[in-house]
């Protein structure tokens, strides 16, 4: 056991760095380093300038774009870019449904996809979650008749993150409603964001932003060429998706991005006649977060170096619900310092029907995005499996409860 | 980076895990208790024959050469098994002053003995003003000739009721909380002017309350004005190891709690199956793994050479130990309900064990202080 990065992975840190800091444009790191996402054409600038480099899909197998490399470089990369901070590559692309495609698609689906996931020419989004389907996701009622050469769908969608970008979309379908069991009869369908019949609806999220959508339809043709794996058998790639969904959810290089910009800015920010950072009962709770972190940090590196040794096994480790629940407690518990912070003047961004682009600034830019940041961040302890359901997972899975 | 072990370390975690699984089950660690010493000496001797008592010191001073991840190895079995044998006292302080302050002649005449078992060592470091500060030292050390003469009082010294030898910390000059001053001592544990009053602490493991009256030191560690760093540093390792104990103790109490939950009958099922009771389970295992991580961690961190980073590393561990050893302890009782209060069950034990781990050398919010005064573990842009 040496839990030290080794001078080769050293080395490959530095290099990272270099092509980041070579690579990534400028206004991209200033709008992130302030804590706004990063605007479509941010994310497609960057995912193309990683592919080009050849680094958009190193988990991939290396036919399809894969680097070969350990799971501890693929940290070291992923780590670098959250840490500059830049835009990761879309997820929905490279971690969620490429991956799939590669497990359970034809040939055909393969040549055609996933070069084009890898470089962002095509921009996915997940269409899992309904109306009446969260957490009980196998209840899904969006359904699928087939009709010769086409499947042809009706029913709505929800939760869609940024399908409003989307090019295309995967998702779940009900294939046979008379299955003995609601996991027996779903099916895993890819399908063209501009096929007629298909409605996508804003929801706007407690802080004002457009990231969710509703996705409406309606006898919409889905040709049988676009059916991943076998039919009925969707739930196995829905279950393959989630696992590897978790694993990228401990986010360890942007929660130290975050409480480094947070140490930044309250070693000036009004903490009562003295800096924030020298109030002892803030300073003491933002160091818990650091400790807290470290833990996780560990965590996914043991996470990792297990996951090559267990690639033959072909499932995921349990441990990845681990990592979804530190993770998105100690990014939520970074939010709630940032108010803090924040203060009275955290007041001022709360109300996004107001538009004040032309006016002067009535506080800094962190602190009018505490509060909305807050707000949004209380999703990540409900998606990718809420945390209740990572403590159902593991209760069955590990604890044999 | 590596989180595998070697053959000799998965060689050295096999044979003791034998050990104390054939010869430590709770039933014989109650009547190891009622020994006189209150642990086992025939323990203790398989403990030399394995090799453990001499696996961290050097091989030319008569040890084997393990580094801190065999340490861990063997603090993680013997926390799994509630071992009450002088093993941190001995081994890892009293073996870490050694390592780290004794003289090549010291410790070519102490370590053989600490290795064959036949030399117990403790470290006197709290008094009763101290609290967890190692720099709040009282007992004074005056120079008489070549000799230090030492006067004072020292609590809650871990085994010290039979150490063959204790090492002091007493104060050599400045005033009673200033970090110099301060020097490493070595006595007799029978040398005139030292009384000693044995008691069995609340984890069922032995400490004594030590006065120390005109006691004649037969070694100074160092240097007998700047011994803090040395203490310090032992310290570390004391905190490191009690981290892999705490991760044994968690993960044998997680166990007997999952047992507990897959066959304890309420309103006709297991109560495994209830949701409330699954998701402290797995709260449980979310606690362990991060301890887990967290002695993996200190096991690394340990061995840094800056003192500067290894101390915040290490305030960082005892932290999260702290917090999920409190965590897991309690659960564990809550879980099984009230067979989880009582003295003939082995969970309240593990319970007891963990606090008092939570509590040596400072606990969780102690270190939490000192790591946040040191600037936490993330710097500022």
């Amino acid at each position: 056991m040496d839990l030290r990065f080794t001078d080769e992975e050293r080395a490959f840190r530095r290099e990272v760095r270099a092509f980041i800091d070579a690579s990534l444009p400028a206004e991209t790191r200033e709008r992130m380093a302030a804590g706004r996402t990063p605007t479509k054409a941010m994310v497609v600038q960057w995912q193309r300038a990683l592919n080009a480099k050849g680094w958009a899909v190193p988990h991939w197998p290396t036919e399809w774009g894969g680097t070969g490399w350990s799971a501890i470089k693929r940290f070291i990369l992923s780590e670098e870019m959250q840490q500059t901070p830049a835009p990761s590559p879309l997820a929905f692309n490279t971690t969620m449904v490429g991956p799939v495609v590669i497990a359970f698609g034809t040939e055909a689906q393969k040549k055609h996809f996933l070069p084009r996931m890898a470089n962002l020419d095509d921009w996915w989004c997940q269409g899992f979650s309904e109306p009446g389907a969260g957490s009980d996701l196998a209840s899904l009622k969006c359904a699928a008749r087939r009709e010769g050469e086409h499947y042809v769908v009706n029913g709505q969608k929800t939760w869609t993150t940024l399908a409003q970008h989307a090019d295309w979309i995967f998702l779940l379908v009900r294939t046979n409603p008379q299955a003995a069991k609601p996991q027996e009869g779903i099916s895993f369908l890819l399908c063209d964001m501009k096929t007629p019949g298909i409605t996508v609806r804003p929801i706007i999220t407690i802080d004002g932003a457009h990231e969710v959508n509703e996705v409406f339809f309606d006898d919409v043709k889905i040709p049988v060429g676009n059916l991943v794996g076998t039919e009925n058998k969707g739930w196995d790639c829905a279950k393959f998706l989630l696992s590897n969904e978790r694993t990228g959810q401990a986010r360890v290089g942007a929660s130290r991005e975050r409480i480094r910009r947070l140490k930044t800015i309250a070693r000036t920010a009004p903490g009562g006649g003295r800096p924030l950072l020298d109030d002892p009962r803030f300073r003491e709770k933002l160091t818990e977060v650091e400790v807290q972190l470290k833990a996780l940090e560990m965590t996914t590196l043991r996470v990792l170096a297990n996951e090559n040794k267990r690639l033959g096994e072909g499932k995921p480790d349990p441990a990845s619900s681990v990592l979804k629940i530190r993770g998105t407690e100690i990014q939520q518990a970074i939010s709630e310092l940032f108010v803090e912070a924040a203060g009275p003047y955290g007041l001022v961004g709360a109300d996004p029907e107001q538009d004040r682009w032309n006016e002067p600034e009535l506080a800094p830019e962190w602190a009018t995005l505490a509060q909305p940041t807050y707000f949004n961040w209380r999703k990540q302890s409900i998606y990718g499996g809420s945390n209740e359901i990572q403590r159902n997972i593991m209760a069955k899975a590990f604890l044999g409860l | 980076m590596d989180f595998d072990f070697s053959e000799e370390q998965r060689l050295l975690a096999d044979s003791l895990g034998k050990l104390l699984s054939d010869r430590y089950g709770f039933e014989s660690r109650k009547a190891y208790m009622k020994q006189p010493e209150g642990w086992s000496r025939e323990l203790w001797a398989a403990y030399a024959e394995l090799g453990i008592l001499g696996l961290p010191f050097a091989e030319a001073d008569g040890g084997f050469g393990g580094s801190a991840v065999e340490t861990m190895i063997v603090a993680e079995a013997l926390g799994g098994a509630l071992a009450l044998e002088p093993w941190l006292a001995t081994v890892v302080l009293g073996g870490g002053l050694l390592r780290h302050g004794a003289s090549p002649a010291l410790r070519a005449e102490l370590v053989p003995q600490v290795a064959d078992g036949s030399l117990l060592l403790a470290f006197a470091h709290t008094e009763p003003q101290s609290r967890h500060d190692l720099h709040d030292v009282a007992t004074a050390a005056k120079r008489d000739g070549d000799v230090w003469v030492l006067n004072g009082r020292k609590g809650v010294v871990l085994h010290g009721d039979v150490a063959g030898k204790l090492f002091v910390t007493a104060r050599t000059a400045r005033g009673p909380r200033d970090a110099k001053g301060i020097g490493v001592f070595l006595v007799a544990g029978d040398a005139p002017g030292l009384t000693r009053r044995g008691y069995r602490t609340s984890d069922g493991l032995r400490a004594a309350e030590i006065t120390l009256d005109g006691v004649r030191a037969e070694a100074v560690l160092g240097d007998p004005a700047d011994g803090l760093p040395l203490a310090a540093r032992v310290v570390e390792e004391a905190i490191a190891a009690l981290a892999a104990e705490a991760v044994g103790a968690m993960d044998a109490t997680m166990k007997l709690t999952l047992e507990y939950l897959r066959t304890r009958k309420q309103f006709g099922r297991a109560i495994g199956s209830f949701q409330a009771l699954q998701h402290r389970a797995a709260d449980m295992m979310v606690a362990v793994e991060q301890a887990r991580s967290m002695a993996m961690y200190a096991a690394m961190m340990v061995q840094e050479e800056n003192a500067t980073e290894r101390a915040r590393a290490i305030h960082a561990v005892k932290t999260q130990i702290g917090r999920m050893a409190k965590l897991v302890g309690q659960q564990s009782i809550q879980l099984h309900g009230g067979i989880g209060m009582t003295m003939e069950y082995a969970v309240g034990h593990y319970f007891k064990r963990l606090t008092a781990i939570d509590t040596l050398f400072g606990d969780a919010d102690h270190h939490l202080r000192a790591l946040s005064e040191a600037g936490g573990l993330v710097e500022a842009a």
